[in-house]
């Protein structure tokens, strides 16, 4: 084992694993917060994350309020925390992350294990795979996810294949789409299992469909091909099947957190949001370890990571000056209906003002009817809402300061009759 | 002898090698690879082809990845005898290569009182095949060792020496093994014609001719069409038997410890639960006969039936990730045994029918045809001290590359593989040809993201070496 990589010369106050939206705004703040050392480990060869490799334009708005590409944005993200005086060590992969804040870190000069006051997970997310997708058929080459994709053309200037089939439609399928039409590679068609788009997409976006048939209540049974794809089947609502001729797959989507050391290690992890669980500052079962960003549940944008990061920088910040709340009880959030997930997954009492200001929750499909938050015995709100699968649903926390009472937050959705 | 003229093939006047060899092995699957070894390690002058562009490419390319014992094998068979000399060679030579062995352990579990009362038999005659440590476990020991494993389980055997192992180090050590000492090989070379003139096999290839002495059919699932082809005759026919696999992510090994296996039916030993070495849990093989001899293509309802299996043998595996499924087709025959046969008078000996043991019994079979082989003349005198190939440490125990330095990067995160480890794999004889082979020998991209993060940089590291004209892929031992 190495010495000093990173460690020994100073203790360090904050390790933020994963230098992307989330983890960046998080370090950032823990220096404007006078943090004294706090380091980002990011296992790519630079930091920034994913919008590293987003080509196209959209980004940074809430963040430098003006329109930027994602590599300009991921350097602006990088360029802030180093100017707030924030360690970035990119090439530094963190292989366990075990109690008391040590980690196990892998560089090319060796591994090193490192200890930290806290540790603030923000590892991200990635696509599903074919294989989780238990996607049948053959297998060629010419199938991957966006993320694959936009790092080979926009990094490594590759192209993969010439007519792929676009899997999904959730507002990163768009950008797969425009990912294709910058390196002149043309999609054959658009496919997506529900009966309606997923993404809620900039009518800007309408025209970059121009040309690619739009599949609807239709999904991929099979791949074909011996070393390249040859061709996709795909079954309609009806079980109608039909092949379409294409050279290659882009799985869009189904997000999924990047939790592989939680998984690994020994933070309690959601099954139903993939990451770990945490209360509403962000702190996992073991207290050291805090989480935040898109590890947290799949999947927000860059915007909306960066605000979550900052807000967690400062509750680390607040914890280490003495002013987090430490838990005295803890009510766990239970969910009946169509919910697919609630982040925080628990909340700490005493119930203070800080900390994130809602529940964040998904379906699993479309659904019509009332919404219900009970603690104890006592309804603390509800609402009619209209839930699309993939879109966020906020549930204000404060909800609960009303009711002292009950052991548990129960979370109901009761679908409207007919 | 009958020529195989009428093959559709492109003759091609070019000749790979100008020697007579001793033997000439075709097709480096397992146990291809494991017979080339035995035959240059007792100084035999011998040759592989292989028609794919990397090694491991037909049935070696995937299977539930256990050393067995052969206690449930059928007794008297062939099959026994080589699996139990194989397995006694594996542990022999499996440290001094550096090829990872864990000795987990197996319990056949019964999950019905039918089953249980098939176990009594099944301890006898894994004594009578000379598995003398299998013997009855109470369920509560066995749940003393397998905590997270199903209450409904009902009775178990315990057969302590089977184990986990890496299914590709292991036949490319083999291999790497008889190139260092002599052998050569000769990737993406498909065995086209050949002809018998009274004491030499002139091969024809699609990459050139060469002469042979002897010729090895280790053609697995070609093996009875490469018999009808250059012999005019097979006794046996390939069936391919498919079985798929689904892999769950590494945090699911925290729930199982040894292999359990089920109750063998008539037809199939059935489906595994294990860990491999590489730290995830393993589900399957199912078992389905197909006319195919290539399609190794998964579906859906297999697949959703093995995480169902895994499931109520292991609970807690409901809702873990699934890292992986794959498939791969066994070269099964009409005959239960393997079909091992020697043509003396034309210096023939077809291995054949390896359908389901063959990771387990190379090393035994290499021994046996190496023995069928001496029988029909040939002497040789054994290399005095071989040298021994080190290996790649994939094993997820074992001291991976990662924690050494210099490593140059991190590839592949989820399964730690460095750029040293690729560009390692990418070069020498054995060095990989196709992205299949490159993950066969480093794991790359097979981990949970299947390559959502490295790709791109894969894609950059290996430029120029994958997809070239098969002629520029021979490979010059």
């Amino acid at each position: 084992m190495a010495d000093l990589i990173l460690g020994g010369k100073k203790q360090i106050d904050v390790a933020v694993i994963g230098g992307g939206p989330a983890g960046l705004a998080a370090a950032t703040e823990l220096k404007h917060r006078g943090i004294s050392r706090v380091v980002v480990l990011d296992r790519e060869p630079e930091a920034g994350g994913i919008p590293r490799h987003c080509g196209h334009i959209g980004f940074g708005m809430r963040e430098f309020k003006r329109i930027l590409t994602g590599p300009k944005y991921a350097k602006n993200l990088v360029l802030a925390a180093r100017t707030a005086g924030v360690e970035i060590h990119p090439s530094t992969t963190v292989v366990e992350a075990r109690p008391n804040g040590v980690l196990l870190i892998a560089t090319d000069e060796g591994t090193e294990e490192i200890s930290a006051r806290r540790i603030i997970y923000a590892t991200g997310v990635r696509e599903t795979p074919r294989s989780a997708r238990l996607i049948a058929g053959s297998r060629p080459q010419g199938i991957i996810n966006t993320g694959a994709l936009q790092s080979m053309i926009y990094l490594k200037g590759q192209k993969p294949f010439e007519r792929p089939v676009i899997v999904g439609t959730e507002l990163v399928s768009f950008s797969a789409i425009m990912t294709c039409r910058h390196a002149k590679i043309r999609p054959v068609a658009m496919l997506e299992e529900n009966s309606r788009v997923t993404a809620r997409w900039p009518s800007s976006l309408y025209p970059r469909l121009m040309g690619i048939p739009l599949h609807l209540g239709s999904r991929v049974v099979a791949i074909e091909g011996i070393n390249q794809v040859s061709a996709v089947v795909i079954e309609d609502a009806s079980g109608n099947r039909r092949t379409i001729d294409c050279d290659g797959v882009v799985l869009t989507g189904r997000f999924t957190p990047e939790a592989s050391l939680a998984l690994c290690g020994h933070l309690t992890v959601d099954h139903a949001t993939g990451g770990p669980v945490v209360d509403q500052y962000g702190r996992c079962s073991d207290p050291v370890y805090f989480a935040t960003g898109n590890l947290l549940r799949p999947v927000e944008t860059a915007g909306w990571s960066w605000q979550e990061g900052k807000l967690i920088g400062n509750m680390v910040a607040d914890d280490l000056d003495g002013r987090l709340p430490t838990s005295e009880k803890e009510l766990p959030v239970s969910l009946t209906g169509p919910i697919k997930f609630v982040v925080p997954q628990r909340i700490s009492l005493p119930l203070s003002l800080s900390g994130m200001q809602n529940f964040q929750l998904r379906f699993t499909h479309q659904a019509e009817g009332t919404l219900v938050v009970r603690k104890g015995a006592d309804i603390t709100w509800s609402k009619q809402i209209s839930a699309l699968p993939e879109r966020r649903i906020l549930i204000p926390i404060k909800a609960l300061l009303r009711e002292n009472a009950g052991d548990l937050v129960e979370i109901t959705f009761r679908q409207t009759a007919g | 002898m009958k020529s195989a003229r009428q093959l559709p093939s492109k003759p091609t006047q070019s000749v790979i090698s100008d020697q007579i060899f001793d033997a000439v092995v075709i097709g480096a699957g397992v146990v291809g690879c494991a017979i080339a070894r035995r035959f240059v390690l007792e100084g035999a002058n011998v040759a592989v082809v292989e028609k794919a562009a990397d090694i491991l490419d037909g049935a070696s390319k995937a299977n539930s990845a256990i050393l067995h014992t052969g206690f449930d094998a059928p007794p008297g068979s062939l099959e026994l005898s080589c699996i139990r000399d194989g397995y006694r060679e594996y542990a022999e030579i499996h440290a001094e290569m550096g090829l990872p062995r864990e000795g987990s352990g197996a319990h056949m579990v019964a999950w019905s009182d039918e089953e249980a009362a098939k176990l009594d038999a099944i301890i006898k005659q894994a004594h009578a095949n000379g598995v003398e440590d299998v013997k009855p476990i109470e369920v509560r020991e066995l749940f003393r060792r397998e905590p997270k494993l199903s209450k409904n389980a009902t009775a178990a055997i315990d057969v302590p020496g089977e184990s986990i192992i890496d299914p590709w180090s292991a036949p490319y050590a083999y291999l790497r093994q008889a190139l260092m000492n002599g052998g050569q090989v000769f990737l993406s070379c498909e065995v086209t014609g050949g002809d018998f003139d009274g004491s030499e096999w002139h091969l024809e290839t699609s990459g050139g001719r060469l002469k042979s002495r002897h010729v090895i059919n280790c053609a697995g699932l070609y093996g009875d069409r490469l018999d009808n082809a250059l012999l005019g005759a097979t006794k046996f026919n390939i069936t391919p038997r498919k079985g798929q696999f689904v892999i769950f992510d590494k945090a699911a090994s925290a729930l199982v410890n040894s292999i359990i296996l089920p109750v063998p039916t008539s037809r199939t030993k059935g489906v595994v639960v294990c860990r491999t070495v590489f730290g995830n849990v393993l589900v399957g093989p199912t078992a389905e006969d197909q006319e195919s001899r290539s399609d190794a293509s998964t579906d859906e309802a297999a697949l959703n039936a093995l995480i169902s299996s895994g499931v109520e043998r292991f609970p807690d595996l409901e809702g873990m990730p699934v890292t992986a499924v794959y498939a791969g087709l066994r070269p099964a025959s009409e005959y239960k045994d393997y079909q091992i046969d020697a043509k003396p008078d034309v210096g023939w000996i077809t291995v054949g029918g390896i359908r389901s043991t063959g990771l387990s019994s190379a090393l035994g079979i290499a021994r046996h045809v190496y023995k069928l082989y001496t029988e029909m003349g040939p002497t040789h005198s054994a290399i005095a001290k071989p040298s021994v190939p080190t290996t790649a440490v994939l094993a997820q125990c074992g001291d991976r590359d990662w924690r050494c330095k210099d490593h140059g990067e991190i590839v592949c995160h989820c399964e730690l593989v460095t750029r040293r480890e690729i560009t390692q794999a990418l070069t020498g004889p054995l060095g990989a040809r196709s992205m299949s082979g490159l993950k066969r020998q480093t794991r790359a991209t097979m981990g949970r993201c299947q390559g959502f993060y490295c790709a791109a940089r894969l894609a950059e590291l290996t430029e120029g070496y994958f997809n070239k004209p098969p002629s520029d892929e021979i490979s010059h031992g």
